[in-house]
């Protein structure tokens, strides 16, 4: 029987980044799906990055991931959202061209060393008498073994796609769904829930008027995603924008009856952030327009997405909807929207190295888990990734960044001990430490702690070197030189005339203040590069701010810190409610700090929990 | 942020004891021993195990046919069915110092004891699931509640009046706070555009709000601890007489040679349902001698003047007979705090007043009880003026409450000052967390350590 290290199942965003990051690792790595040429494809709208999700591209670049430059490979349009807000909150984002980003992401798997991908569906798990995972069949019936299993599967878990009153079972529009392995998920009694998404219509780009519409250029010079990407290379193109209006929502509410979820079709849960065009003429009947973004989806390719209307009305409806938006009157649909229902797995069965409680050695990253978006989906095979490798290779599963390093630790904090009642989305604002989990240093908080574990290459770990010892040259300097009031002024900058002798650092933190400005009085500076300005700068901006989180992280390391035993019998705890032991029962939080964050925890239940670890630790010391 | 305590040993192995009533001259006192040597302790010291739970008169020897202690009541708790979950012995004494350290002493010589720390039967009780945390605050107000005010307003707190207040705080906070997240999480849609500045005006109120509640004066915290009275005077003028006429019981040796009262001793009143704490000061004089006696005296000046220093009200005490024209000065505390007192009228042909008139005196006997009711009213009313003046219930009856508070008000008004979307979104989620603490929602192990550090009744 043929032996691999670690195997990946699914070649989605959450896959490609496993099977690579195991193979980084020095796991031998089999990526097994469906079709090789749907690996890496978009399935939803062309971009990558936003509030959030810019972040965790960011974050998977730190950790030497590839979507990062896949989409600087493959942009087209690159924006930095909210720049006229603080740095901590802005979020790298691009268009990219579906085509190139699929070849940018098979070109770095194909180039990457212990990897093996492979077409071929997967209906089974092997297991060992005692329920370890130590294996996949084939739908060919091959079975191939492996140390650990990574099972990225998407929305293909018994995916139903409804268009108005017509529906169908599929992965995604045009593949076939996963049945083997829905049943094989529901037989090893894993907790399964139920969750919808959808998409827009797809249009010919040569018959939208763009003459009337709204023009959305990129940034110039465009920010790339990756730290190694020196330039972006394609032609640089403009979104545009249009709106619903009236009579189009007066069409909506006259076919609402034959949409499915109105309908009652479907019961499932969609995202809230996310609704669909029904969604959101029946919920904001005030509003006169809705907006949306037309966006291309390459540069040869003339599909266009229109990002906002989402819907999944009969296509009729859906064409004559078109009829009624500025712009589109003409426009032709290649493809009707719809709404995909789907099975996801409860990842309250996950520890937070993804790794599922009911069967060691199988993990689940993406979509499987109840999220949506790449970013989200490529941030957990990440992790999942390095986490199987690292078991295979016989250490423990646990490479598990906390919240207060990286957003990727908050998504899969979040999941596991909350659990999902939505698909999850990353938002700036699910981080407590945000002024801290920024897009600017990523690299600093995480590719450190990825050469700690061996997920890092030599190019990243040459460049990086070279990127912090300036950083650190540069803030030793920038708190070395100093300047009075009036010698500020001199050069033009206001400061407060009380002759207190301030730093080039303290300086910073003045509004109009920066590295050019500082320059005037300091030429040397003109040296520093403007990655690190704008670094230094956010530091200083943030410095009180920062230190008092720092005081917060230490308070979350601490409760963290208590952890609470995998095999925890909550029945066993003196002073707990039964409604504080469901929750602990399903959500089996792996510290005393994540039962905190519990929905539902009450103080008094803490207070056992507490109790009990205390005593716990006692007996063992 | 407070420092990580340094680990102490398992306390399951260790044995701790603590004189667990109030410090000072009692008709009784009560030495507790938890842990695993409680037994051992009531064997070597009462030469026996009483049965389970009922008490023993025994005669109480240092370990080993040392000297005799006294002769008292033992009571026996085997654990788990114990107030600390673990093994408890009691030993109730005579409760003079010399018995209760003669006692501490035969315990501290047993090996495995140690004294106890401030709050450690509590936190044993706490560990071995005798109490529960949302137990704990309020039932121990409740516990400690002496008098009516003081039980209306544990009952008040259990029942979570202040909770609800934080908790409507907390959900205004929360609106704004999704307001200006939306704005920033949802940049690229079509939201109104000013709602970090429709944030400010509310947030503003907010901080108005919290911060008119954080201006009470004090008065739920000094309910809850009651009002404190020191009493100072020159030495012999009666004060110790006064303090026992006061609270009708024996609680100060009394002497006619000056300078007897050498610590202060406190009694607890309870004036027409207020709390009030009385504390009979050392005689405040000038010391000419230089003898080792004096200079013990020195101490207990020292203490006694740093004492009603920190009273909320003096009562300063003089003998009627030498009374000057003018009050005398050099006294510690304010003069609006201070009530003037002139004991012996008595032993006064007639109660004139003189040129102290105007300072309105109390004219006192403490011997015969002459003019105590009316000193007990003026002290009644002050009482009251403190601790419910201004018509509306004080909600902030702890220093945990009020730090968090103010933390939650400092924090918004940052808030409200911001420039950047984010900055004013971070302060606001300390806010709320600062709010949340309140309940008893976060930072399990920060509120324990000041629960435990405050709370010293199982001592």
């Amino acid at each position: 029987m043929e032996r691999w290290d670690v195997i990946v199942v699914g070649g989605g965003h959450a896959g490609c980044e496993a099977a690579a990051a195991a193979a980084r690792m020095g796991a031998r790595t089999l990526l097994l799906t469906h079709k090789l040429e749907t690996i890496g494809v978009m399935s939803c709208n062309p971009a990558i990055g936003g509030l959030g999700k810019g972040h965790l591209v960011r974050e998977i670049d730190a950790l030497d991931g590839i979507m990062a430059r896949a989409a600087d490979q493959a942009g087209i349009q690159f924006r930095v959202l909210n720049r006229s807000k603080g740095p901590a909150v802005r979020g790298p984002r691009a268009q990219a061209d579906r085509q190139l980003y699929r070849r940018a992401i098979r070109e770095h798997l194909s180039e990457q060393a212990n990897l093996t991908v492979r077409s071929g569906s997967v209906e089974d798990l092997c297991l060992t008498a005692s329920g370890l995972c130590e294996g996949v069949v084939t739908g060919a019936g091959e079975r191939i073994a492996a140390k650990a299993v990574v099972l990225t599967a998407g929305t293909f878990l018994r995916g139903l796609i409804h268009i108005g009153e017509t529906r169908r079972a599929a992965g995604r529009v045009g593949d076939a769904p996963a049945l083997g392995l829905a049943a094989t998920l529901a037989r090893l009694e894993f907790a399964l829930g139920r969750l919808k998404t959808g998409t827009p219509p797809r249009l010919d780009g040569r018959t939208i008027d763009y003459a009337r519409l709204q023009v959305q250029e990129g940034d110039e010079p465009p920010e790339p995603f990756s730290s190694l990407t020196e330039r972006i290379a394609q032609p640089q193109v403009a979104c545009h924008i249009t709106y619903t209006d009236e009579a189009g929502h007066a069409l909506i509410r006259a076919n609402l009856h034959r949409s499915p979820i109105y309908g009652g079709r479907i019961e499932s849960a969609g995202p809230r952030y996310c609704p669909s065009i029904e969604d959101k003429v029946v919920r904001f009947p005030d509003r006169t327009r809705h907006q949306i973004f037309l966006e291309p989806e390459g540069l040869k390719d003339p599909t266009v997405y229109p990002n906002g209307i989402s819907t999944s009305l009969p296509a009729e409806v859906q064409e004559a909807l078109l009829r009624s938006i500025p712009g589109l009157e003409r426009a032709a649909m290649l493809r009707p929207g719809y709404a995909i229902e789907y099975d996801y797995v409860d990842p309250r069965e996950l520890s937070p190295a993804l790794e599922t409680r009911r069967v060691p050695g199988l993990f689940l990253a993406g979509q499987i888990n109840g999220t949506t978006g790449y970013e989200e989906a490529a941030a957990q095979g990440l992790v999942a990734g390095i986490n199987a490798a690292r078991l295979s290779g016989g250490a423990a599963a646990d490479f598990v960044p906390d919240r207060a390093q990286a957003y990727i630790g908050v998504m899969i904090d979040d999941l596991v001990t909350r659990g999902v009642s939505e698909p999850y989305r990353m938002f700036t604002s699910r981080a407590e430490y945000r002024l801290h989990l920024r897009a600017d240093n990523a690299d600093l908080r995480l590719t450190g702690l990825g050469q700690e574990i061996g997920c890092i290459g030599p190019a990243r770990q040459r460049h990086f070197a070279a990127k912090a010892a300036a950083l650190a040259a540069w803030r030793a300097r920038l708190q070395t030189l100093a300047a009075t009031p009036a010698e500020a002024a001199r050069q033009g900058l206001s400061i407060r005339q009380d002759g207190i002798r301030r730093s080039a650092f303290a300086l910073l933190r003045y509004p109009g203040v920066d590295m050019a400005r500082l320059s005037r009085l300091w030429p040397e500076l003109r040296a520093v590069p403007a990655a690190l300005a704008d670094l230094i700068q956010t530091e200083a901006l943030y410095e009180g701010y920062l230190e008092r989180q720092g005081a917060d992280i230490a308070a979350y390391r601490r409760d963290e810190a208590l952890r609470l035993p995998a095999g925890l019998s909550y029945a066993e705890i003196g002073g707990l409610s039964n409604e504080a032991r469901q929750i602990l029962e399903r959500a089996r939080p792996a510290s005393l700090g994540a039962a905190s964050r519990l929905p539902g925890m009450t103080p008094a239940a803490l207070v056992a929990l507490l109790r009990h670890v205390r005593r716990a630790r006692r007996s063992a010391a | 942020m407070s420092e990580p305590r340094p680990d102490r040993p398992p306390a399951g192995a260790e044995t701790v004891f603590a004189l667990s009533s109030a410090p000072g001259r009692a008709g009784v006192a009560v030495v507790r021993v938890s842990g695993p040597g409680a037994g051992g302790a009531l064997r070597r010291i009462a030469g026996g195990l009483p049965e389970a739970r009922r008490a023993r008169l025994a005669r109480l020897r240092a370990p080993d046919e040392g000297a005799d202690l006294d002769r008292g009541l033992v009571l026996w708790f085997p654990g788990p069915a114990s107030a600390t979950g673990e093994d408890l012995a009691e030993f109730h004494l005579h409760g003079g110092p010399a018995v209760v350290a003669g006692v501490i002493e035969a315990l501290s010589a047993l090996p495995g004891l140690r004294p106890a720390e401030a709050g450690e039967f509590t936190r044993r009780a706490f560990d071995n699931g005798k109490l529960d945390l949302s137990e704990v605050e309020g039932l121990a107000d409740l516990i400690a509640a002496e008098t009516a005010a003081q039980r209306r307003q544990a009952l008040r707190q259990m029942s979570g009046a202040l909770s609800a207040r934080a908790e409507a705080w907390r959900g205004k906070l929360l609106q704004a706070m999704a307001h200006l997240e939306a704005a920033i999480d949802f940049a690229e849609e079509e939201l109104p555009e000013d709602l970090a500045v429709q944030a400010r005006p509310v947030i503003a109120a907010l901080a108005g709000e919290i911060g008119a509640a954080l201006d009470d004066g004090g008065r739920g915290e000094r309910l809850r601890a009651g009002l404190s009275v020191a009493i100072l005077g020159p030495p012999n003028v009666g004060k110790s007489s006064l303090l026992n006429a006061l609270a009708r019981r024996e609680v100060a040796i009394v002497a006619e040679q000056a300078g007897t009262t050498r610590d202060v001793l406190e009694v607890h009143l309870d004036l027409g349902g207020y709390p009030v704490t009385l504390a009979d000061t050392a005689g405040l004089r000038v010391l000419s001698e230089t003898s080792g006696q004096a200079a013990v005296e020195a101490e207990g000046i020292r203490r006694a003047r740093a004492r009603a220093e920190a009273a909320d009200v003096q009562l300063l005490v003089l003998d009627i007979r030498e009374a000057g024209p003018s009050a005398p000065t050099g006294f510690p505390g304010a003069e609006r705090d201070r009530i003037l007192v002139l004991n012996k009228a008595d032993l006064a042909g007639s109660p004139e007043t003189g040129a102290l008139a105007d300072q309105a005196p109390c004219v006192v006997s403490a011997k015969t009880g002459a003019g105590l009711e009316a000193l007990i009213a003026r002290l009644a009313e002050q009482a009251a003026q403190r601790m419910s003046g201004g018509g509306a219930e004080p909600a902030i009856t702890r220093a945990r409450h009020r730090a968090a508070l103010g933390e939650a008000a400092a924090a918004l008004a940052r808030a409200a000052a911001a420039r950047e979307a984010e900055l004013m979104a971070e302060d606001l989620r300390l806010a709320a967390r600062a709010l949340g603490r309140i309940a008893g929602r976060v930072d399990v192990e920060d509120l324990l350590d000041v629960i435990f550090r405050d709370f010293c009744i199982g001592k």
